[in-house]
Parts: C-alpha cells; sequence; structure tokens
C-alpha cells in the first residue's frame, strides 16, 4: 500500500486535488481554429486546382464565416487570459519555442488573409458593396485577378493553424495526455472534417455535396486510424501515459468519448454520408451537425482530461 | 554558478514552518502557497515507512515553463532560477500546463507566480526563507559549482533523489533519502 498526503497547506481549493486552469474557453478556441483552418485548407486547395467554379459554396459561401470564427475563437483565448491588460505582450515578443507564441502570430496572419478572401467575394453576395475608398477597388480588382496567389499562403497557413490546435497541446511533457506528436495531424483532420462538414451543410449544389461528402468520409476514417495510434502510442508508453490512455478505455471519460466523439461524431455520421452517397435519402443536415458537435466535444474531452493527467501526486 | 537545494527527507518533520515563512516573506495571498509538504506513507501496520518532502518549484534547467511562455515573462535569472516577470506574463496558463510539479499558480492579481528560491534575499547573501527558518536545519541550500558549498557536500555524501526526473526536466532540488 502506498498513500500520498499533502501534510501543509498545499491541500488548498485553489491549486488542489488538480490545477485546472484552462476552462471552456478553450476547446471552444481550439474548435474554431480548426474549423476555420479546415474551411480555409478546401477554399485555397480548390482555388489553385482552378476548380473554384465547381465549388461555389467551399471557395465563396462558408469563407464567409471564418474570420467571424477566428475573431471569436481569439475572443476566447482573451477571456481566458487572466492578466487581460497585458494581453497585447504576445505581439511584442517572438518566441519559436513556445506553440502559443507562434500560434498567435500564424493567427495574426491567417486572420487577415481570411479577410481578403472574403472581401474579394463580398460583392458577390451583395452586388450594391461599396468601398468608399477609390484604392480599396483598386487593391479589390488585384486580389481578384490573383486569387490563386492569395490561395497558397492561406493554404499554407491553414495547414499551420489546424496543426498548431493540436500542438498547443502536445507542447507539454507534464501532462501525458496531450504529450505526443500525433495530436498535431489528428487535431488537424479533425478539424478539415469539421471544415468539410460546415460547406456541405451550406452547399446547394448536389455535385459540390457529393465530393465534399467523399473527402468527408475520407478524413473521418483517417481520424478514426488516429484515435487508435493515439492510444496504441500510450498503452506502449510510460506508466503515466498508460494511466491517461486509461481515462478513456474504462476510466471516466471512456462513455462520452465513445459515445459522443467515436460513435455519434464519426462512425455515425461516415456510415450516414455512405449511405447518402449510394443514393439513399439522407438529411445532409444530419451527419454535418453531429460530425460538427463530436468535434468540438472530443476538443472538450481532452482539454479536460488533459489537465487531469500527471506525473505526480 | 548554479543555485539548488538539497532536503534531507530523514531530518524533515513535516511542521510546515518553511510553507509559513514563505508566505509570510514573499506575501503569498491566502489560499495559496510556493511550498508544501508531502507525506508519503508506503506498507502497511506495523511495517511502515514515512517520507516527509518539502516541495516547491524546482527551478529547472531543461524548464518546460519558460520553453513555452508565449511572452518570455517566464525566464532564467542568474544561478538557473526561474522567475516570471509579472508586468510580462499575461496569465494564458501555457506555464501552469507545462510544470509537472504544479508549481505554479494563477495569482489573483493576475499573473502566474511561484517559489523564486527568495532571489531578494539571495542576492544580499542570506539563505531562502524556507531553508533558514527550518528548525531542524533540513534544508540545505548553494551553489552546486562552488565545491565548498553546503548542497554539494550533502550530495557526495548521501544518496538523493529528485522528482520526476522522466519528465525530462533536469529539476534542481534534490531529496536526500
Amino acid at each position: 500500500m502506498r498513500e500520498e498526503l499533502f501534510a501543509s497547506g498545499r491541500n488548498i481549493p485553489n491549486i488542489d486535488p488538480y490545477l485546472n486552469i484552462w476552462h471552456w474557453q478553450i476547446p471552444i478556441y481550439l474548435f474554431l481554429g480548426g474549423l476555420a483552418a479546415g474551411i480555409l485548407f478546401f477554399a485555397g486547395v480548390f482555388t489553385i486546382m482552378g476548380k473554384a467554379h465547381k465549388m461555389p459554396a467551399t471557395v465563396k459561401k462558408a469563407p464567409m464565416i471564418v474570420p467571424f470564427a477566428l475573431i471569436f475563437g481569439l475572443f476566447m483565448l482573451f477571456l481566458d487570459l487572466k492578466h487581460k491588460l497585458y494581453f497585447w505582450q504576445l505581439y511584442t515578443t517572438i518566441r519559436l519555442e513556445s506553440p502559443m507564441g507562434w500560434g498567435a502570430w500564424v493567427l495574426m496572419i491567417i486572420t487577415p488573409i481570411s479577410l481578403l478572401w472574403c472581401a474579394s467575394y463580398i460583392k458577390e453576395f451583395y452586388p450594391n458593396w461599396d468601398w468608399k475608398f477609390k484604392f480599396l477597388n483598386t487593391f479589390e480588382a488585384w486580389v481578384i485577378k490573383n486569387r490563386v496567389i492569395v490561395a497558397w499562403p492561406m493554404t499554407i497557413y491553414a495547414v499551420i493553424l489546424g496543426i498548431y490546435t493540436g500542438i498547443l497541446l502536445s507542447a507539454f511533457n507534464a501532462r501525458p495526455l496531450w504529450n505526443t506528436s500525433i495530436l498535431g495531424p489528428l487535431f488537424l483532420v479533425s478539424g478539415m472534417s469539421t471544415g468539410a462538414a460546415i460547406i456541405i451543410m451550406l452547399s446547394d449544389d448536389h455535385k459540390e455535396r457529393k465530393i465534399m461528402g467523399r473527402i468527408d468520409i475520407l478524413l473521418i476514417v483517417i481520424e478514426l486510424f488516429f484515435i487508435v495510434h493515439l492510444f496504441m502510442g500510450f498503452l506502449a508508453g510510460s506508466e503515466a501515459q498508460i494511466d491517461a490512455a486509461n481515462l478513456f478505455l474504462g476510466g471516466k471519460f471512456t462513455a462520452p468519448f465513445f459515445t459522443f466523439v467515436v460513435l455519434l461524431g464519426l462512425i455515425f455520421p461516415a456510415v450516414l454520408e455512405i449511405f447518402e452517397l449510394k443514393g439513399f435519402k439522407v438529411p445532409i443536415y444530419v451527419p454535418a451537425i453531429l460530425v460538427l458537435i463530436g468535434g468540438l466535444i472530443f476538443r472538450f474531452l481532452m482539454v479536460e482530461a488533459g489537465q487531469i493527467t500527471r506525473y505526480l501526486y | 554558478m548554479r543555485y539548488a537545494m538539497a532536503i534531507d527527507t530523514r531530518k524533515c518533520v513535516g511542521c510546515s514552518d518553511c510553507v509559513i515563512a514563505c508566505q509570510t516573506e514573499n506575501n503569498v495571498p491566502l489560499g495559496f502557497c510556493r511550498d508544501w509538504v508531502v507525506e508519503v506513507v508506503d506498507g502497511t501496520y506495523p511495517n511502515v515507512s514515512i517520507e516527509l518532502r518539502s516541495e516547491r518549484c524546482n527551478h529547472c534547467d531543461n524548464s518546460p515553463c519558460v520553453r513555452c511562455c508565449p511572452t518570455g515573462a517566464s525566464h532564467f535569472e542568474e544561478g538557473g532560477i526561474v522567475l516570471v516577470e509579472h508586468n510580462k506574463c499575461i496569465g494564458c496558463g501555457a506555464c501552469i500546463q507545462a510544470c509537472p510539479y504544479d508549481a505554479r499558480y494563477s495569482h489573483p492579481e493576475g499573473y502566474v507566480d511561484k517559489c523564486t528560491f527568495c532571489i531578494h534575499r539571495v542576492r544580499e547573501g542570506k539563505d531562502p526563507a524556507c531553508v533558514s527558518v527550518c528548525p531542524t536545519s533540513c534544508m540545505y541550500f548553494g551553489d552546486l559549482d562552488d565545491p565548498n558549498s553546503k548542497v554539494v557536500n550533502m550530495l557526495k555524501n548521501r544518496k538523493f533523489k529528485s522528482l520526476a526526473p522522466e519528465a525530462g526536466t533536469k529539476p534542481q532540488i534534490f531529496y536526500l533519502v
């Protein structure tokens, strides 16, 4: 028998039993970041491939929500800061070692790019839109002419943003559940899948929905594969990591994880999408919304569970 | 210069004087602490062994908190002391997540706070508050690069361990066992 006790003032409600410093804001921020990355990635890729006219929702409609998602996500991050008035310090330092540091810079770059992208399409939705200043009109004309030039950095930064949402967590070696490099690709694929779900919901074009549906099924399969990989890696790891994996394999996160993330968030929507492709009538909102909810719950569970896993105490 | 601390778990009686001294010296707000005492009990009666450890920030050589700080608020001072610059800290909590020892907490004023090895006292040539009040003198503070320091002496002559070395942080608090 082995028992550890805190003999002193360490058993304080503010610090023990565990330091839960990140609350609901962070998973929402990670979710919106991943979603924005997914949408921008598809918009960029289809533009570079020269298929923009075939994918109206992917390239024009869905990116319209990205700046809102990014700014709202950043606002969530701001809400989570405890020393709010000093937030500008993020942008007076460049620290490549700190994922949060370079992530803040990536957001600083991709948010204006996404705004630029939306601005170049705004006249397709509001034909009477007036930029008021002449130089803005000239600038808009340049962007419309050179969308591919904008699409390249947008696609690359979208991938970095998607991976960043996972790396932000995986860089903490003190939290065994997060400390695995597969979290980067996993969050990227999950973010792309939620982005694809938004596009499917917004699209009126049957062919486009079919293409995005196929992509989404592929992404879901990759995500399931990564999740299996995640736990395989943990179970082959140190005791701290085995304990972390057991939170999801029999521990208190097992039921919500397998019900809402794996079953309702991945397998069930994939099956529905396969049925849809086979010609069955499936209301497209159902799998898309399930994927979105699954993605959100996945981030909530990872952030919450990661803060419980530890080496000591 | 490399400051470090050696703590004799065989002399410690778990009185928590170090905790109170720290809270008084550093004005630690109520409900928080920069150091604490852990009691580890092994075995079942009558074959029981107890280890008492006064724990705090390990001022690690490979500090994950310094690495992950997005603003550079967490940084190294002379002798490897890890400090938080309050006016640079945005309270993002990354360092709290990064610390395997849970040595950091969010100060009610917003910034992150932790043990400083009482750097203000060390600069005057004194021992940290916790070391100076210990009634059993079970704590030794000093420079690892100075062959005559008490810490080096203790580490030369006794068996010691550090906490969670598997986390890869190279902690600089040593527990004599």
